[in-house]
C-alpha cells in the first residue's frame, strides 16, 4: 500500500462524486434539512455561523445601549425598561444586578459568539476552501459539528438569561472568588454554571473547527497552491486557528478547575475569604491569580484570534480596490508569524496591578511593546499599498480602510496601557475600555463588515445596495470615534469601568453630560447597524444579481467558480494555480488571475 | 519576487495538490489535536506546580501511596509501578497493532488491540481500586487526611489536584479504551480491509500513545516528586 494511494484514496473520499456531480450521478438531491441545517458544505456552514453571530451581535449591542442608558441617564426612569426587563428593571430603572449582568454578557457575546465564531467561524469556512482551491474543508462531518457546538453554547448562554437569580454577571473575565461563589452574589449561582457549561461547549466548537482550518490548508491546496502564494486572508486565518488551538485548551482547563471549586469543594482559587451572609470560608491553600494566569493565557492570543481574521480580509480587500499588489507580502506573513508568537508571551500585562512581581513585569512590557514593530509594519504595508494606488471605493473597501484607521488609533493607546509604570493609573478605567473597543471590537467588527460587503456577492449571488452600505459605513466610523474618543478624557482623570452609577464621586460628575452623549450616539449607531441588516437580508432575495463571474476584478480562486457554487465549489476540475495573488498592474494588465499561467516574457518583481 | 517564478522541480512537498507532510488530512488534525491536548494537561500540571510551590508544605507522596491490594499497607509506589507498567505494555501492544496494519495482519491487529483493550481496562481498574482505597482513608476533593512531610496540617489541595488531573487523566484512558474498541469492531467486520489500509488504527495508536506519554508526566509529578 503505498502512502500516495491512502492519500488520494482518502483525500477523494465525500469529494470525489462533487467533482463529477453535472454528470447526473444523483447524489445531490439535498433536502431542506441537508441542504439549510445539517448542512455540510462549508459555504452554507459559513452563512450559518455569520447569521448566528448577526442574532448575537444585536443581542449584544441591544445590551450596551441598556447599560448605557443607565450610565448616560442615571437618574431618568424608562417605563418601557420594566415593561421587557420585570424585576430587573423596577420603576424603569435597571437595577445594579442587571447592569452587572448586562456588562457581563455584553463582553462575553461580543467577544466570544460575534467575533470569534461569527468572524473567523463565517470567513473560515466560507473563504478556506474556496481560496486554496479545495471541493471543501478536510473533514466536512467535524466542520458541520463545529457550528451545533456554537448553536448549542449560543442555547445555553441564552437560557441563561432566563433563569431566576439572573446570568453571571462577574465580568466576562470571570475571575474568582465571585464566580466560584454561589453565595457572594446572585449572578454567581446558577447563571455561572450555565456560563461555564456554553463556554466549555464552545470551546469544543472552536477545537473541531481550528484543526478542521489548520489540516485544509495545509493538505488541501490545489496543485501550484504553494504556501507562499496563499492569498494573505488565508495566511491569517491559518495562524488565526493555530491560535485558537493552542490556547483555548487552556482556558478549559481552567474552566475545569473552576467547576470544581463551584462544586465540589475544591480550593483551586480560592484562599482566606469571609462572606458576609455566610461567615469565613473553610477554603485554605489556592490562588485567585492562577485563575487569571491560565485566562489570560487565552484571553490574550484571543485578542489575535479576533484581529487577524480582519488583518487578512483587509489585505485582500485593499490590495484588491488599490488594484496595487499588496505592498511587502512576505513581511505580511512574518509579521503575522510575529504576532502569533509574542501574542502568547504577553498575556501577563493585563496583570500588572495583581501584586505581579515588578521583574517580570518588566520582560512582559518588553514582549507587549515588540508587538508594536509587526504591528507597525502591517499597518505601513497597507498604507503603501494605498499609496497611489487606483482605488475603488466600494463599501467593502471602505470598511477595510476603516480597519486600518481604527486599529491605528486603538493601537497607539496600546503604547500606553503595555507601560506597567501607566497602567497603575489606567488599569480598569475607561481609557481601557477605549483602547480595547477601538483596537479589537470595531476594528474587527469593520474587518468583518469589509468581508460581508467584499464577499457577499460569492455568498449569494448578488450585490448589497451601496447607498445604505455608505450610509452604513459613514455614520458608524464617526460614531464609533464619538463614542470611544471621550472614553480615553475619563480613563485618563481616573474613571473606573463597570461602575453602576457615578453620582457619589465628586470628580467624575463632570463626565455626566459627556456620558448622555456617548450613550446618545451609541443608540444611534445601534440604529445604524439595523440598516446593515435590512440591506443584508433584503439584498439577499432582492438584491441586484451578480452577471459575471469575477465583479471585483480579483485575482483569488473564489472568483474562478460558478456565479452560485454548488457542493464542490468547481463543476469540473479544480484549477491549477500559477502565480501569487496579487499581481495587479502588473506590465500593463490591470489583473492576473492566480490560474494565469506565467508568460515568456513577463517581468519579475 | 520569487513568488512567480516558475515551479520546475519534481518533489515540491509544500508546492500545493499534495500533503506537504505525505500525511492524510485526518493524521495532521491528530497531530493538532495531540498539541492543543498537551496545552490542557500542560495548564493543569503548571498550575498544580505553581499552587505546590506556593504551599509551605506537602504530603509526601511515599506515605500517602503505599497500598497494595492483598498485602496491606508499607509498599511505597509499589501499585502505581505496576499502574504504570500494565499502560507502558499496553502501548507496546498498540505498536504491534499498527505493525499488523501496516502488513494488512487482520488476526494481528485483532490480537494486539484485544490485548491494548485488556491493557487499558486493567490501567482504569487499578486507579478505580486507587481511588476508592484513598476515599475510604478519607481523601476526596476538598478533604485531605494527609499531613504535610514535616506533620503539619497540609491543605486540601493535594488530594483536589490529585483527583482533578489523574481524574482528567483516567477519562482520557477511557475514551482511548472506547476508541480501541470501535477500531476493533471495525477491524473485525472488515472495514480496514475493504478500505484497503489501517490508517485509522495508526490514529487510534497516535492517542493511545499519547495518553501514555501524559501519565509519565501526571507520574513523574504526584509520585515521584
Amino acid at each position: 500500500m503505498s502512502n500516495e494511494a491512502v492519500l488520494h484514496g482518502n483525500v477523494g473520499v465525500g469529494h470525489s462524486h462533487d467533482a463529477h456531480a453535472d454528470h447526473g450521478h444523483g447524489h445531490h438531491h439535498e433536502t431542506f434539512i441537508t441542504k439549510y441545517v445539517f448542512s455540510q458544505d462549508h459555504k452554507m456552514i459559513g452563512k450559518q455561523f455569520l447569521i448566528t453571530g448577526m442574532v448575537w451581535a444585536i443581542l449584544g449591542g441591544l445590551m450596551s445601549v441598556l447599560f448605557r442608558l443607565q450610565l448616560g441617564y442615571p437618574d431618568s426612569s424608562f417605563p418601557w425598561l420594566e415593561d421587557i426587563l420585570g424585576k430587573w428593571a423596577k420603576g424603569g430603572h435597571i437595577s445594579a444586578e442587571a447592569y452587572y449582568a448586562l456588562v457581563t454578557t455584553h463582553g462575553t457575546v461580543l467577544v466570544f459568539f460575534v467575533l470569534t465564531a461569527g468572524l473567523s467561524g463565517t470567513f473560515s469556512n466560507f473563504l478556506i476552501p474556496l481560496q486554496v482551491g479545495a471541493r471543501d474543508m478536510a473533514s466536512p462531518l467535524m466542520n458541520m459539528l463545529s457550528y451545533w457546538f456554537f448553536f448549542m453554547a449560543s442555547v445555553v448562554m441564552l437560557s441563561s438569561l432566563f433563569v431566576e437569580t439572573g446570568p453571571f454577571s462577574g465580568g466576562w473575565t470571570a475571575y474568582p472568588p465571585l464566580s466560584a461563589l454561589g453565595d457572594a452574589s446572585d449572578g454567581s449561582k446558577t447563571g455561572m454554571d450555565l456560563w461555564l457549561v456554553a463556554m466549555a461547549l464552545f470551546v469544543v466548537s472552536q477545537l473541531l473547527a481550528g484543526l478542521n482550518y489548520i489540516a485544509t490548508i495545509l493538505n488541501m491546496r490545489t496543485k501550484g497552491m504553494s504556501m507562499t502564494r496563499l492569498p494573505l486572508t488565508i495566511w491569517a486565518l491559518f495562524f488565526t486557528a493555530v491560535l485558537g488551538v493552542l490556547s483555548f485548551p487552556v482556558l478549559f482547563s481552567g474552566f475545569i478547575l473552576l467547576i470544581f471549586d463551584r462544586n465540589f469543594g475544591t480550593s483551586f482559587y480560592l484562599s482566606d475569604i469571609f462572606i458576609a451572609s455566610v461567615g469565613a470560608l473553610p477554603n485554605e491553600g489556592g490562588s485567585a491569580i492562577l485563575y487569571q494566569h491560565l485566562f489570560w493565557f487565552l484571553g490574550h492570543p484571543e485578542v489575535y484570534i479576533i484581529l487577524l481574521p480582519a488583518m487578512g480580509m483587509a489585505s485582500e480587500i485593499i490590495s484588491t480596490n488599490a488594484r496595487k499588489p499588496i505592498f511587502g507580502y512576505m513581511a505580511m506573513v512574518g509579521s503575522l508569524f510575529a504576532i502569533v508568537v509574542l501574542g502568547f508571551l504577553v498575556w501577563a500585562h493585563h496583570m500588572f496591578v495583581t501584586g505581579l512581581n515588578p521583574f517580570l513585569g518588566s520582560i512582559f512590557v518588553l514582549m507587549t511593546l515588540l508587538i508594536a514593530v509587526p504591528s507597525a509594519i502591517k499597518v505601513f504595508n497597507w498604507l503603501t499599498t494605498l499609496w497611489r494606488g487606483n482605488i475603488r471605493f466600494t463599501p467593502g473597501m471602505l470598511f477595510a480602510i476603516g480597519f486600518v484607521s481604527l486599529f491605528i488609533s486603538g493601537g497607539l493607546t496600546g503604547i500606553w496601557l503595555g507601560n506597567s509604570a501607566l497602567d497603575i493609573h489606567l488599569h480598569d478605567t475607561y481609557f481601557v475600555i477605549a483602547h480595547f473597543h477601538i483596537v479589537m471590537g470595531v476594528a474587527s467588527m469593520f474587518g468583518m463588515f469589509a468581508g460581508v460587503y467584499h464577499w457577499f456577492p460569492k455568498m449569494y449571488g448578488r450585490y448589497m445596495n451601496h447607498t445604505l452600505a455608505y450610509t452604513h459605513f459613514w455614520l458608524t466610523l464617526i460614531g464609533a470615534y464619538l463614542i470611544f474618543w471621550p472614553m480615553h478624557y475619563e480613563g485618563l482623570a481616573g474613571m473606573p469601568r463597570r461602575y453602576y452609577d457615578y453620582g457619589n464621586w465628586e470628580s467624575f460628575k463632570q463626565f455626566l453630560e459627556l456620558n448622555r452623549f456617548i450613550s446618545t450616539v451609541v443608540i444611534i449607531v445601534f440604529c445604524v447597524q439595523l440598516l446593515f441588516l435590512f440591506n443584508f437580508f433584503y439584498s439577499i432575495f432582492k438584491g441586484r444579481k451578480v452577471t459575471t463571474l469575477n465583479p471585483w476584478g480579483s485575482n483569488t480562486l473564489e472568483w474562478t467558480t460558478p456565479i452560485r457554487p454548488g457542493h464542490g465549489n468547481w463543476p469540473g476540475e479544480i484549477p491549477e494555480v500559477h502565480r501569487w495573488a496579487y499581481d495587479y498592474g502588473k506590465d500593463g494588465q490591470d489583473f492576473i488571475p492566480q490560474t494565469t499561467p506565467v508568460g515568456d516574457n513577463e517581468s519579475h518583481h | 519576487m520569487a513568488t512567480t517564478t516558475v515551479s520546475t522541480g519534481s518533489t515540491k512537498w509544500w508546492a500545493g495538490g499534495k500533503s506537504p507532510f505525505n500525511l492524510e488530512y485526518g493524521k495532521v488534525m491528530m497531530w493538532y489535536f495531540l498539541m492543543s491536548d498537551a496545552f490542557t494537561f500542560g495548564a493543569f500540571l503548571i498550575a498544580y506546580g505553581t499552587t505546590r510551590f506556593a504551599t509551605n508544605g506537602w504530603p509526601d507522596p511515599n506515605e500517602v501511596f503505599q497500598s497494595f491490594p492483598g498485602l496491606g499497607a508499607g509498599y511505597p509506589l509499589l501499585f502505581v509501578s505496576l499502574m504504570t507498567f500494565i499502560l507502558i505494555i499496553s502501548s507496546v501492544t498498540m505498536v504491534l497493532a499498527v505493525h499488523a496494519g501496516h502488513n494488512m495482519d487482520k488476526k494481528g491487529v485483532v490480537t494486539n488491540l484485544i490485548f491494548t483493550i485488556i491493557g487499558g481496562l486493567a490501567f482504569l481498574s487499578c486507579q478505580a481500586w486507587e481511588w476508592t482505597h484513598l476515599f475510604h482513608e478519607g481523601a476526596w476533593w476538598g478533604h485531605n487526611p494527609f499531613p504535610n512531610a514535616d506533620g503539619t496540617v497540609a491543605t486540601t489541595n493535594f488530594t483536589n489536584f490529585f483527583f482533578t488531573i489523574t481524574g482528567f487523566h483516567g477519562f482520557h484512558v477511557f475514551s482511548g479504551v472506547v476508541i480501541n474498541i470501535i477500531m476493533l469492531i471495525m477491524t473485525l467486520t472488515d472495514t480496514f480491509e475493504k478500505r484497503g489500509h489501517y490508517l485509522m488504527i495508526e490514529k487510534a495508536g497516535l492517542y493511545w500513545h499519547f495518553v501514555d506519554l501524559v501519565w509519565v508526566f501526571v507520574f513523574t509529578c504526584f509520585y515521584l516528586i
